[in-house]
């Protein structure tokens, strides 16, 4: 018997539904003090939350649209993690995918049909997400420049390079902050306009290529030679060496993909949803793609739960904004932060504990099993 | 064991270290009289540093008991080790490049939160120490703008600044050139005389030889031996330190060596420093030949393995491969990369097992296609089928009985016997041409070990070529047909190894004697 106790590894269910649950009760908890000191009913504010979120037809519409712009940033985060590397890049990846999708629509939209633009609007958004990626990642590889510290400066250059774009070139008009609307008969119909039923909200079939990006992605990571090379790198970059996998090449790659993945949020947002391009229209969802990613442990099926709750935490924080007065926007910033902070941030305070407890009932198990046998 | 009326600086009673199931140390016992320079030598994992990081506090030792002065101490952090007159020097500094000397000096020991009052107190002790002991040191460069030896007087200094009266050294001449180091043995001299305790840890045997006033030898975690270094020589120590040959009982037919399928050519390797990590290697391999390399591990066979393997670049001279797919000579500064290498026929057991050769978060099966997992029989770019990796594994384990037989087992949760015998067992699927093989027993059960063995022998007797490094030289001589000694990156000497005694081999790892072409 070995001296030392190894921590043994959770059940599934624990690790993917108990922790998270667990965590997001814990929020939601610190969250009640917080509406409690502002002098609200922290049950009320609760209420609110839920309903707007996913009580109302149209709430859930929303929030489904939202979940649809996370799981691409949260996929975007989550492959790149398996390569070892840290994107936080995808912020002014997916800007540069709506620059994607805005030229090809501008260019097109009054002569290929929709089912054609669609294709080349994605691959637009994507080609362009990952030429932004492509950089950072080449860095790194060639001469270790940290993709943390690129991708962010690159956010910057994104932002500073599409406030010019857009301003001055692409436009509609003197100085605008937005270029024309996408012709109506050639950008992607929202569900309100393609069934009864669905309440108006910008919630659209973008949505599948989210669920198949996801697919994609599993798929990619554990079923493909490349994804294999990519978890290997990820893991032990000397064992990759060993194996002949082309670690700087790999790495390269990774940041592409992860950048187009990225880019592919403004097919939901830019094509589909607003049908123009909006100075700045990514308003932070490649960010919490950082959280979404972490939340659902790297996993596609945790990422599109984890980017549900999140797109319901955007949702309800707004409707939380326009029933209860006394709530600012900012506070609602304060609830979303806590939720990041329990759920990511602070993922070893509850899963150590667990884990530890959980390691010991498993010891006192088999001490049992064999003092019976 | 000291003389009578010395005092004792250091006793060590019967200190036992475990780390999961590896005992680090056992049953350590060490007497070190005050005043002398005490040599602790092994190869590169005896335990020498554990033993030294319990004295210094950065372990606990499970059990024993340690007496400082004649007064039974408990370490139980560095701070008190310090508070004990206990120093230590690293093998890699524990300085800041960017302060000066006398602030990396003071840096912990700050006397006043003003560190102008801190420095000018400093600055008198120093002075004072420095002129004692012949350790000059310009106070106010930055530490990053000294050469190494000077580094390592800023360390030695930082410990006589704690008033230390025990220095212990871990490797000091590691990073050191021979004049460095001659000026090194001058100041720890120096330190004896006046009345400080010195512990050298180091696996050179000239270090011992030159300096030290007693020496002991530890092996897989155990002191094995004692001496007054006037009353040894460098060949006792060496074969104390690798142990005697054991020779575990192998059927072994003499080798039906054949054509010579690689050749090494004046192979030279430097570090990004420009220091020669190999140099002009040069030697042939056969077909059903094992060819052991013997030496004290860090001198060159880890560097030698990895160029040959295609995992780095050398920086002069050639290797030619004669195998099936290759017969081809290529400069050593472009090798083929390991999966060409694969491709050619060279398969690679490397050293460091969970390091290199596994993936600990992988499952068995997916570690057993590391380097394979392009193989057309396994997979295609676009899938790779789980069901094709479980039964190429489940061959695997029928093929090595490796235990548990579960392909979906994660790898970290093997034992590392089967986890050795799951790299062989994936080295050799198809018998490999060329075969280099690093430490593979190392941290192996006995029972596992036997099964290597086997398995090696048959692969040599099918007509691999097989390269054998291993720091055990038991190892070596039980299953080479020939051993080349390797010191300090250079090749000592190649010799038959049913007509050598371990006592010579001893000798020409320690780089005493030059036996030239015995084969």
């Amino acid at each position: 018997m070995s001296a030392k106790l190894k921590n043994t590894e959770l059940p599934w269910w624990m690790s993917v539904v108990l922790v998270p649950l667990t965590q997001l009760v814990l929020a939601l908890f610190v969250s009640s003090l917080v509406v409690l000191m502002v002098g609200e009913d922290p049950i009320k504010a609760l209420k609110v939350l839920i309903t707007g979120a996913v009580g109302t037809n149209e709430g859930l519409s929303y929030t489904l649209y939202y979940t649809t712009n996370l799981i691409f940033t949260g996929l975007a985060v989550a492959i790149a993690f398996h390569a070892g590397l840290f994107n936080i890049g995808g912020e002014g990846q997916a800007y540069l995918g709506g620059l994607g999708v805005a030229l090809v629509c501008l260019s097109f939209d009054s002569v290929l049909p929709l089912p054609i633009l669609f294709i080349l609007v994605i691959l637009s958004s994507a080609l362009f997400g990952a030429l932004w990626a492509f950089l950072p990642g080449f860095l790194q590889a060639q001469r270790g420049a940290h993709v943390v510290v690129t991708t962010i400066m690159f956010n910057y250059i994104a932002a500073a390079l599409m406030n010019y774009l857009i301003v001055y070139k692409i436009g509609s008009g003197q100085a605008s902050n937005e270029t024309r609307y996408f012709a109506e008969d050639a950008v992607m119909p929202k569900f309100y306009q393609l069934f009864d039923g669905f309440e108006n909200s910008l919630f659209n079939p973008t949505i599948f290529l989210a669920l198949f990006s996801a697919f994609a992605v599993w798929y990619l990571l554990w079923r493909t030679r490349l994804g294999y090379a990519i978890r290997v790198v990820g893991f032990n970059q000397k064992a990759a060496t060993y194996a002949g996998i082309p670690v700087k090449r790999i790495v390269v790659i990774t940041m592409m993909i992860s950048g187009a993945l990225a880019g592919l949020m403004a097919v939901n947002e830019v094509y589909s949803a607003q049908n123009r391009l909006i100075l700045s229209f990514t308003g932070g969802i490649g960010f919490i793609g950082i959280a979404v990613a972490l939340m659902g442990r790297n996993h596609p099926l945790g990422i599109i739960f984890a980017a549900f709750l999140f797109g319901a935490l955007l949702q309800g924080g707004t409707e939380l904004q326009f029933e209860m007065q006394n709530l600012s926007r900012e506070l609602i910033l304060v609830i979303q932060g806590l939720v990041i902070f329990f759920t990511a941030a602070l993922d070893q305070l509850l899963r150590g504990p667990l884990e530890r407890w959980y390691s010991y009932r498993v010891m006192l198990q088999n001490n049992k099993l064999m003092a019976e046998a | 064991m000291a003389e009578l009326s010395a005092k004792v600086a250091v006793k060590l009673d019967q200190i036992n270290k475990r780390f999961g199931d590896v005992w680090a140390n056992r049953d350590i016992s060490l007497t070190i009289p005050a005043g002398s320079i005490h040599g602790v030598i092994g190869e590169n994992g005896a335990g020498k540093s554990t033993l030294m990081s319990i004295l210094f506090g950065f372990y606990e030792a499970d059990s024993g008991t340690i007496e400082i002065n004649e007064s039974l101490v408990k370490i139980k952090n560095s701070d008190d080790a310090i508070s004990h007159g206990i120093g230590m020097v690293h093998q890699h500094f524990m300085l800041v490049e960017t302060l000066t000397v006398l602030e990396n000096i003071v840096l912990g020991a700050e006397t006043s939160w003003r560190l102008r009052d801190t420095k000018k107190v400093a600055r008198k002790k120093l002075e004072a120490l420095t002129d004692q002991y012949g350790l000059a040191v310009p106070l106010d460069t930055p530490v990053g703008d000294l050469p190494v030896g000077l580094q390592q007087r800023v360390e030695i200094l930082k410990a006589l600044y704690r008033d230390a009266e025990i220095l212990i050294l871990d490797e000091p001449t590691g990073v050191l050139t021979p004049q460095e180091a001659d000026q090194l043995f001058a100041i720890l001299d120096n330190l004896r005389r006046q009345g400080k305790t010195v512990i050298l840890i180091t696996h050179k045997l000239r270090e011992i030889m030159a300096i030290t006033d007693q020496v002991s030898v530890m092996r897989r975690g155990q002191m094995v031996a004692h001496r007054k270094t006037a009353e040894t020589n460098s060949a006792e120590l060496a074969e104390l330190m690798v142990g005697r040959p054991v020779l575990l009982d192998v059927d072994k037919t003499p080798a039906l060596a054949a054509d010579i399928v690689l050749t090494v050519e004046n192979l030279g390797l430097k570090d990004e420093r420009g220091v020669d990590l190999l140099s002009d290697i040069s030697f042939g391999l056969r077909s059903g030949e094992i060819l052991g390399i013997a030496g004290v591990s860090g001198n060159g066979q880890s560097e030698l393995l990895e160029v040959l393997a295609g995992m780095r670049s050398g920086t002069a001279g050639t290797v030619s491969l004669n195998t099936t797919a290759a017969k081809q000579s290529f400069a050593a500064t472009s090798l083929p990369n390991p999966k060409k290498m694969r491709l050619y026929g060279v398969s690679h057991v490397p050293e460091d097992r969970l390091g290199e050769g596994l993936i600990k978060q992988f499952s068995m099966q997916e570690s057993a296609v590391l380097g394979y997992s392009w193989e057309g029989s396994l997979s295609k770019p676009s899938y790779m089928s789980p069901k094709k990796l479980q039964i190429r594994t489940e061959e695997l384990i029928e093929n090595f009985d490796v235990r548990p037989p579960n392909p979906k087992l994660k790898t970290a949760n093997m034992s590392g016997g089967n986890q050795q015998k799951l790299i062989l067992a994936r080295e050799q699927y198809e018998l490999p041409e060329i075969f280099l093989v690093g430490q593979p027993t190392r941290g192996v059960d006995i029972g596992a070990i036997e099964n290597i063995y086997k398995a090696l022998i048959e692969a040599r007797d099918k007509g691999a070529a097989i390269l054998l490094v291993s720091v055990e030289l038991d190892e070596i001589m039980t299953l080479s047909d020939r051993i080349m000694v390797m010191n300090q990156g250079s090749v000592v000497g190649v010799v038959d190894a049913a007509s050598v005694e371990s006592g010579d081999i001893g000798l020409m790892m320690a780089g005493v004697q030059r036996r030239e072409g015995a084969v």
